[in-house]
């Protein structure tokens, strides 16, 4: 087998590994790692949305970001970058998010609950793979966010700096963010167990350049199936994680903090799905890139930050399946708001992909 | 010589990929910035029976595709 295929197969067991040990430790269900979910905790503890329910210092964000920039800086592959439309960028990074929250999870967590037999995730799948496949036509027809360029140190070190702040923080000051004590933001695994595992997920993501939208954008654009291997090693360990944890639950209804409005579950998806190729990696890449010192993917995530507000402040986001008090089944899925805006989102990604778009020779120096 | 110095993945690779499609060359040089794209580049030029060099060049990565 080849080094590249088995380093991205080894790094996806891994990241499965560390997601159903940090759901045995405390994170919810199926929920071992989403960077939408705790990228939304995140901006939930600093206070730039009110859902009390989604509020917690994620040290799992943190610590990819910091994974990936101990190793890229140890392999010398930290340089500091950006300038490739970075208002556009921090558009788009807000418009996943947006997505990733109707869905109720960013893409790796869509393989988790896949994982955990969440039906669901398989429309969302759909969706998402449905969304790069147009994505990837617009690449092929020329589009392109223009280059980046050598930028001063600091300016790839403004993300990992402020992750490393917010760690300090949260070890130190833990009360000055805000934490949910009911709902998913309250279900939570220990700190410092937590950021030793993203830092270790971070880093080994750095190597394989591990990106879930990768694996089917470069299937499909250039019959190269080598990053889907890790998307794939993470879903086979999570099955079989849970199938012998007992946490294998198959079906659509009820799945933990997942909802069954199938259609939303779908355009949701095509939302991350699409933006994710024109950003060029899904939100986690956008992480590890950060952490490579890549100014123009910490603008992204800032936008996701952005999003992620958004979303609850103006109740875009999903809402969870559930049971009423007279034990009826309520299905969940989004507001008229939310519709409304997976509708603009999805005319704004059609805008940004037409626009950016150009039929152009081959650059040559 | 094709410059994706600064191109973000997978665009040096689909700029490579038309290239080859294009004029199938005997020898394609291509500069980039990005140890990603050099590895995405290696892997589409296998694919296509080349093969690939890697020089350093002023902090950049020259890659040389060779038809076999």
């Amino acid at each position: 087998m080849k080094k590249q295929n088995l380093l991205v197969i080894l790094t996806g067991v891994a990241v499965g590994i560390a997601a159903l040990a940090l759901t045995a430790l405390g994170n919810p269900a199926n929920m071992g790692f989403c960077i939408a979910c705790f990228e939304r905790d995140t901006a939930g503890a600093l206070g730039l949305h009110s859902a009390a329910k989604v509020q917690y210092l994620r040290p799992e964000i943190l610590g990819l970001i910091l994974g990936a920039c101990v190793m890229a800086l140890a392999t010398k592959e930290f340089r500091a970058k950006s300038g490739s439309a970075p208002a556009t960028r921090f558009f788009l990074g807000a418009l996943v998010m947006i997505g990733a929250l109707v869905f109720l999870g960013c893409p790796l967590r869509m393989v988790l609950r896949l994982g955990g037999g969440d039906l669901n995730a398989l429309v969302g799948l759909a969706g998402f793979a449905a969304g790069i496949a147009v994505g990837a036509l617009f690449l092929k027809k020329g589009f392109t966010l223009r280059r980046n360029y050598t930028a001063g140190r600091i300016e790839g070190s403004i993300l990992p700096s402020v992750a490393l702040l917010l760690v300090v923080l949260g070890l130190a000051v833990p009360a000055i963010f805000k934490a949910s004590t009911e709902g998913p933001g309250a279900k939570h695994a220990p700190f410092l167990i937590a950021l030793a595992i993203a830092l270790v997920v971070g880093a080994l993501a750095q190597r394989a350049r591990l990106c879930m939208a990768g694996g089917i954008r470069d299937a499909i654009l250039l019959k190269d199936c080598h990053l889907l291997y890790g998307g794939l090693a993470i879903f086979v360990t999570v099955l079989i994680g849970n199938l012998i944890l007992g946490k294998f639950s198959l079906g659509f209804r009820s799945q933990p903090i997942a909802h069954s409005s199938e259609l939303w579950n779908f355009l949701g998806m095509v939302i991350v799905g699409w933006g994710s190729v024109l950003l060029g990696g899904c939100p986690l890449r956008q992480l590890i890139l950060a952490g490579e010192g890549s100014g123009d993917s910490a603008v992204t995530v800032f936008g996701m930050v952005l999003g992620a507000a958004l979303a609850h402040n103006f109740n875009l986001a999903g809402s969870a399946d559930s049971v009423n008090d007279a034990g009826e089944f309520v299905r969940g899925g989004i507001s008229g708001a939310g519709k409304l805006v997976v509708g603009l989102a999805i005319a704004a990604l059609l805008v940004i992909s037409l626009l950016n778009s150009k039929k152009e020779a081959p650059e040559h120096a | 010589m094709l410059d994706a110095r600064g191109l973000l993945c997978p665009m040096p690779v689909v700029m490579v990929q038309k290239e080859l499609k294009k004029s199938a060359p005997a020898v394609l040089e291509i500069l980039v910035d990005d140890k990603c794209a050099v590895e995405n580049i290696t892997r589409c030029a296998q694919t296509n029976g080349y093969e690939a060099a890697v020089q350093n060049r002023d902090g950049d990565m020259l890659v040389t595709l060779k038809k076999k």
